[in-house]
């Protein structure tokens, strides 16, 4: 499932992340790796950009971003 | 002691590892605050003395990795390069290993000799994380050291393992991680071709080198294209073989793969037992709880606006008291040089030039420092970040980023602001282009010294709504702003966005030590950089309103018109009269009063006579000076901006002057060139003159091209 439509509340295991470069980095950087448990933790007001707690720490990033990312829902 | 002997070490880390608390621990308030060459990221450096000996500390920029994307971290690698500290001291936040830890591996690849001082291990035991230090040490091949940054518990432990390490120097580097079959053999083809032809060979690891080239790291692979372009190419190919056959057998990019090892390796020694986790992980922790709250769609907002307003009411009115109050001591200087010293032009460069610069200088110094406190208070507590969490969505529209809210806010988004500190403040954002548009358009809402210009044009033209057209230009600069930073985005600062992915850091009491300092070095960077600068423009100013004097022979017709009225009636009022005429004669002929007419044939277009140019110049000053300069150019002596009622009837009176021209005039005071103090703020925060240059340019031909078309649009259709 995207990362994108991903419900509040929802938790996962990140399966890839399909993108290079320095948003892809980036992304790495951040701890966003395949293997990494994920939950969705809310949304800003607008419902763009998305936060997410991953190892214990808070994310956040937007919902183009977030687009690269697929994660198997539990 | 002399420099060489001094230990020199470095501090890096991720952002929010603690790394600013422990420098701040380490070297009090013997800190100093510079830049580092030709880039605007903070250079911070401190002294610090353990068992009697000085050692030298630099604060690197926190960064969550090595690479070539980002200012902050093409800064702190070459930083390491070049200056090759004694010791590099790695922050790592031992709540949160994984990606600190990722940091960690690009030290280890580029072989510095490093400590590693594992932070917070208070938070990371009360979450339930035990971590084995002597294990990590032996997993990792360097020292690990337990610090609590916030106490000081540890940083003595620290400094005697610093010691240490700078005595028996950098072990060599290892090979500790391996990146899987392809890149590791692709290394071993690249390893012997850098180290034979010695490419980079004094400053980078072969190893190293080798690994930035795979990774496709722009500046590696040019610094080894301008020593040797042969061998580089073939280096290039190599490195491009690879990509291709990872693209056709695993669909990934080389440096994603890389990055892909390295958790691999830092789970590798999580795994092997440093870590027990001993309660659930998944439990909501304190600031998650306040996030609720802090960033529900609902709630989220409207505090986010009362902070926002509470933040710009403490700059603007808690320091209203320390502004007055300089403003009473440069008032009683002036007044003590204006009985002290003899008449003549002296006295005038010293009351008008120095004193008057001097003050507006300091003026701005009690604004600035509420405002970075204000600023460090909510950047220290973490809520900063969840400001730019909420209002991404509308300023990433706009080509900006959430965290631009803050600048424009401080400028007058609220009307009544001061660019000043509002370019200043927009050093809280990290992304290049975002930063620059921000910078470029925070000057465009409406400052407190456009008010009471604003005010006198609106009560002069639109006397029946002014409360209404008030709000509306602070609503016009709002949407000019947005637009002109979309606009440059489109053009002049194209290109992708700068990922918003970012950390939102646990929500912190922010220590008071930290805020006081924080507070104190960027104020005095401003005194110390901008003060000087702004001094000399300001006499420069003063100069071109004042020079070249009348003639002598004007002078003597003003001194005979003021002999004959001594038999006149109501003489003092007479003299008034006569040395407003004067003053404005004065002005007329000096070098601004030249400009103002001279520039008459082309502002006429937007309904600008010679007076309204002579203001509009003065304007470049401070925006407020165009009130009393309009008033001694229409002979009505210096206006005190407070009190204009005189020239308001005098505009409203005047045939040059109609709703139209008035319209088109405060659309040209709201969006021209910003006061000069702003510019050198500008191109200290830019960090060149170039844009500092290009707003002012900028600026007045988009206000003009404005100013031009309400003006002719108004007066064809007859509204004038």
């Amino acid at each position: 499932m995207n990362l994108r439509k991903m419900q509040t509340g929802q938790s996962g295991t990140i399966a890839s992340v399909k993108i290079g470069g320095s948003l892809g980095l980036r992304i790495r950087e951040m701890g966003l790796v395949p293997g990494a448990e994920i939950t969705v933790t809310g949304r800003a007001p607008l419902y763009d950009p998305v936060k997410i707690c991953i190892n214990g720490q808070t994310l956040t990033l937007r919902n183009s971003e977030a687009d690269h990312i697929d994660v198997a829902t539990k | 002691m002399t420099a060489k002997d001094s230990l020199h070490i470095a501090l890096a880390g991720n952002p929010n590892a603690g790394k600013t608390t422990l420098f701040n621990n380490l070297t009090g308030a013997h800190q100093h605050v510079g830049n580092y060459p030709g880039v605007t990221v903070e250079k911070k450096e401190g002294i610090c003395t353990h068992e009697g000996n000085e050692i030298r500390v630099v604060d690197l920029p926190g960064t969550y990795s090595l690479t070539a994307y980002s200012v902050e971290e093409l800064v702190a690698r070459d930083y390491l390069v070049n200056e090759q500290p004694d010791v590099v001291v790695n922050i790592v936040d031992a709540s949160n290993l994984e990606r600190n830890l990722y940091l960690s591996c690009q030290f280890l690849e580029l072989g510095v000799p490093l400590v590693i001082a594992l932070n917070m291990i208070d938070v990371a035991e009360k979450r339930g994380i035990r971590i084995d230090t002597e294990k990590l040490s032996e997993f990792t091949g360097v020292p690990v050291v337990p610090v609590i940054a916030r106490s000081g518990k540890g940083v003595n432990e620290l400094l005697k393992t610093v010691q240490k390490v700078s005595q028996t120097g950098a072990a060599p580097p290892r090979t500790l991680i391996r990146y899987g079959a392809d890149i590791d053999e692709a290394l071993k083809d690249l390893i012997p071709v850098l180290e034979e032809h010695k490419l980079l060979g004094s400053a980078y690891p072969a190893s190293w080198t080798a690994l930035k080239i795979l990774e496709n790291d722009e500046q590696i692979v040019a610094k080894v294209m301008l020593e040797n372009m042969k061998v580089g190419q073939e280096l290039v190919d190599r490195s491009e073989t690879l990509a291709r056959h990872l693209q056709d057998t695993i669909d990934a990019y080389p440096e994603t793969v890389i990055a892909d090892h390295r958790y691999g390796f830092v789970r590798s020694i999580l795994r092997q037992g440093e870590v027990t986790r001993i309660t659930d992980q998944d439990r909501l922790y304190a600031s998650d709880q306040i996030d609720k709250v802090v960033t529900n769609r609902v709630v989220g907002p409207l505090l986010m606006a009362a902070i926002l307003f509470g933040l710009y009411s403490f700059t603007f009115n808690w320091s209203g008291f320390l502004v007055d109050w300089m403003g009473m001591c440069f008032a009683f200087l002036g007044s003590l040089a204006e009985s002290a010293l003899p008449d003549g032009p002296i006295k005038s460069m010293i009351i008008s030039g120095v004193i008057d610069g001097v003050g507006g200088v300091l003026g701005f110094v009690p604004i600035i420092m509420f405002m970075f406190f204000g600023i460090a208070l909510l950047e220290d507590s973490g809520y900063l970040a969840r400001v730019a969490f909420m209002m991404d969505r509308i300023f990433h529209f706009f080509g900006l980023h959430g965290s631009s809210v803050m600048p424009f806010i401080i400028s007058g988004g609220i009307a009544g602001g001061c660019a000043v500190p509002g370019v200043m403040a927009v050093r809280t954002l990290r992304s290049p282009k975002e930063r620059m548009a921000t910078l470029l358009t925070v000057p465009f809402m409406n400052c407190g010294a456009k008010l009471p210009v604003l005010t006198l044009i609106i009560a002069a033209f639109f006397p029946a709504h002014q409360a209404r057209y008030m709000f509306l230009a602070t609503l016009v600069a709002w949407l000019v702003a947005l637009l002109v930073a979309k606009l440059l985005r489109m053009t002049l600062l194209r290109g992708e966005s700068t990922p918003f992915v970012m950390e939102l850091p646990p929500y912190r009491v922010p220590t008071l030590k930290g805020l006081f300092i924080h507070t104190w070095e960027r104020t005095w960077q401003y005194i110390k950089k901008a003060g000087t600068v702004i001094l000399g423009i300001s006499i420069l100013l003063w100069a071109m309103m004042t020079y070249p004097g009348l003639p002598s022979d004007k002078v003597a017709d003003f001194e005979a018109m003021r002999q004959q009225v001594v038999t006149s009636a109501d003489k003092a009022e007479e003299l008034l009269r006569i040395d407003q005429l004067e003053a404005e004669a004065g002005l007329r002929h000096s070098i601004a009063g030249r400009i103002g007419m001279s520039l008459e044939p082309i502002s006429h277009f937007a309904g600008f006579d010679w007076r309204t140019n002579i203001a509009l110049v003065g304007g470049f000053a401070a925006k407020e000076v165009i009130v009393s300069t309009l008033g001694t150019a229409y002979s009505l002596g210096e206006v005190d901006p407070e009190e204009t009622t005189s020239l308001t009837d005098r505009l409203a009176s005047d045939k040059h002057w109609n709703p139209v021209a008035a319209l088109a005039f405060l659309f040209f005071i709201m969006f021209y060139s910003p006061c000069f103090v702003t510019v050198v703020a500008i191109a200290k925060e830019a960090g060149s003159w170039k844009w500092a240059f290009f707003s002012m340019g900028f600026n007045t031909v988009f206000a003009f091209s404005m100013a031009v078309g309400i003006f002719q649009l108004g007066t064809v259709l007859g509204l004038g």
